[in-house]
């Protein structure tokens, strides 16, 4: 089996809270805490989760917006080090960040605030470009070919402001400038959810046409299920820093694996007018990120929470191939009264 | 879910086409605006009878005839009447221009320069850096404007020179404070980040997106200070610490003619009337420019 595309393992951000006379650290946000995962080339992750749950925590790490604490991030099996050449012999195979930037670009939620508002949309997408080199002619072109390529006419829009500009079309904008660096993996970090619902559909159905004429590999984060399930391959499953589920999407949404993952779909609100969701499943509020729950973390809201799951926290473990859970009911002979038994 | 794909055109040239960019425009919303347009006026015709003062100014505005003190607006040969010792008006406020602008504009260019310029380091790196210029600031702007001006001026000795370093000094902290406030909001704006996440460098980056966002504001707030400049410099002349007498500069008159004001109002309040009326055409031209730079108009 090749290489996946991209490797994530144990990825750690803990965001310090100063305070006190000296600005000491008096206590830490456990924003990211050892989140592990693999991309293959050509698909679509999803990963879901609550406000908080550390999402978008993790896409800014893989592009090194915010340095990790620690962890590794591989692209096609080079760690990705923040060096210059000189240093990068200590690290064999390694790949410098300028370089994985070329090939992992993100698209964020606010199209206009990701817009530039003094630069037109032609200078805004050839801006990248530029930057690595690119001649301004050449970049110009490239520009106006993306333009086309996401449904925009350049001739009418490579000179306009983000401000003229609708929600729709300043996304596909967003959505041009991630590509002019010709990237490999595109983090769309709830591209789509500030869009109304005619809209995102449409961009979605953009994103899905540009990932196949692109050769690209997504990386969807949502906190929409349904619109998640529309265009994921896989689905991540995070909760408090943590990964608790990943697998297919067709498993996730039909077998469940963790608690947490289930409530969250039985908390979509139904389309049945005869079968409506009446009670929220999940009580409260996540709990503070600063002092998460020790053992699974996700025990104060679980339903079937024991004693073993406060005093061990669940290794994400492959429950079906493909499909890997962190808790403790469906690892054998973990302690859990709902565990299978173990192999003889 | 079901939508139709937008339709991709089948563009494969280069299309050639004509924008206008963005200074044009700006130059062109600033044309339009007719109060700022105006003001521009006012300001031109000060700045050129300032250059052309030898030209123009009918009399001597440094010898005066004490016999012919206090004379009011309108006396034959007086045009604005005189001050308190028989000097022409008219010649001084004309001759007044050149002085007053220079004390009053100069500081706060300067100031503009280096207070941006730490304002803008400082945002945009931030963490310690920002931490230490941005304190270092504050020690500064802790003073009144009056008490840090008269400080380092009479610290340095008299003269004009001494003065403008003086001022600007005393501009420098609100500007970095301005700039910096400005730099640390843009900075966190998606369009930064994925800037930075597009690879370019920190130049590049204040270059392209930082500046063009930031100098608005910061060069509005400057520009209101330029009266409170001429002020300070007016007060500066006053302990003698900046122009002396007989030096023709509008603060200087304003000062020495206080107790005209009794006798004749008219002709003590003229100095007053000219720096209000640099004053308020610097800002309301700077309100125009603001304008015309925030494309979101």
């Amino acid at each position: 089996m090749s290489a996946p595309l991209l490797e994530v393992r144990d990825l750690v951000k803990h965001f310090p809270i100063k305070g006190g006379l000296l600005d000491r650290t008096v206590a830490v946000v456990h924003a990211v805490d050892g989140v592990s995962f693999s991309l293959e080339a050509g698909e679509t992750l999803g990963i879901v989760g609550e406000s908080g749950c550390g999402k978008s925590t993790t896409a800014r790490l893989l592009v090194h917006l915010i340095e990790p604490d620690s962890g590794r991030v591989a692209l096609e099996g080079h760690e990705i080090v923040r060096s210059s050449n000189r240093q990068r012999g200590g690290v064999p195979g390694g790949i410098s960040i300028n370089r994985a930037r070329r090939q992992m670009q993100m698209v964020f939620q606010d199209s206009f605030a990701s817009l530039n508002p003094r630069l037109t949309v032609e200078d805004s997408i050839a801006f990248a470009p530029r930057v690595h080199g690119t001649p301004e002619r050449e970049a110009r072109a490239r520009a106006q070919n993306l333009l086309a390529k996401v449904g925009l006419e350049p001739a009418r829009f490579a000179g306009r402001y983000p401000h003229e500009l609708s929600g729709g079309q300043r996304q596909r904008i967003n959505i041009a400038r991630a590509l002019a660096l010709e990237p490999r993996i595109v983090i769309l970090d709830e591209a789509v959810s500030a869009l109304d619902k005619s809209v995102e559909a449409q961009v979605l159905n953009l994103l899905i046409d540009l990932k196949r004429e692109l050769g690209l590999t997504y990386l969807f984060i949502s906190h929409d299920l349904n619109v998640v399930q529309y265009v994921s391959d896989r689905v991540m499953v995070m909760y408090l820093g943590k990964v608790v589920e990943i697998g297919p999407v067709a498993r996730i949404y039909a077998r469940t694996g963790h608690p947490y993952t289930r409530a969250l779909l039985s908390a979509m609100p139904s389309m049945d007018p005869d079968h409506r969701t009446s009670v929220p499943p999940l009580a409260g509020d996540p709990p503070n990120p600063i002092d998460p729950p020790s053992g699974c973390r996700f025990r104060t809201r679980c339903p079937h929470a024991e004693a073993v799951c406060a005093s061990r926290e669940p290794l994400l473990a492959e429950t079906e191939p493909g499909h890997r859970v962190a808790c403790h009911m469906l690892h054998a002979g973990s302690g859990h009264t709902a565990a299978p038994r173990a192999a003889a | 879910m079901s939508a139709a794909t937008l339709p991709t055109p089948a563009v494969d040239a280069v299309v050639v086409h004509k924008t206008r960019g963005y200074w044009r425009g700006v130059f062109a919303r600033l044309l339009r605006d007719k109060v700022a347009m105006l003001c521009l006026l006012v300001l031109a015709a000060i700045v050129l009878m300032a250059i052309f003062a030898p030209w123009i100014a009918p009399a001597d505005p440094i010898k005066g005839s004490v016999l012919k003190r206090l004379l009011p607006v309108g006396s034959p040969g007086f045009p604005l009447g005189s001050d308190e010792l028989g000097r022409d008006m008219l010649s001084r406020l004309i001759y007044g221009a050149r002085l007053s602008l220079v004390m009053g504009i100069t500081p706060v260019i300067n100031a503009l320069v280096i207070g941006s310029f730490l304002g803008i380091v400082a945002g945009f790196v931030g963490g310690r850096v920002n931490t230490v210029i941005m304190r270092t600031v504050d020690v500064f702007y802790a003073f009144p404007s009056v008490l840090l001006a008269v400080a380092i001026s009479g610290a340095l000795g008299a003269g004009i020179t001494n003065a403008l370093l003086a001022l600007t000094i005393v501009f420098i902290p609100p500007i970095a404070r301005v700039a910096e406030s400005v730099t640390t909001q843009v900075r966190s704006l998606d369009f930064v980040e994925a800037a930075r996440a597009s690879g370019a460098g920190a130049f590049t980056i204040i270059r392209v997106h930082i500046l063009g966002n930031v100098l608005g504001p910061i060069f509005v707030y400057a520009t209101s200070l330029v009266s409170v400049s001429m002020i300070l410099a007016s007060g500066l002349s006053f302990l003698g610490l900046g122009t002396k007498p007989p030096d023709p500069e509008w603060g200087l008159m304003l000062n020495t003619l206080r107790t005209a004001i009794y006798t004749q109002p008219l002709v003590a309040a003229l100095p007053g009337v000219m720096i209000f009326a640099v004053s308020i055409s610097f800002n309301l031209m700077s309100d125009g420019l603001r304008s015309a730079m925030d494309v979101q108009r």
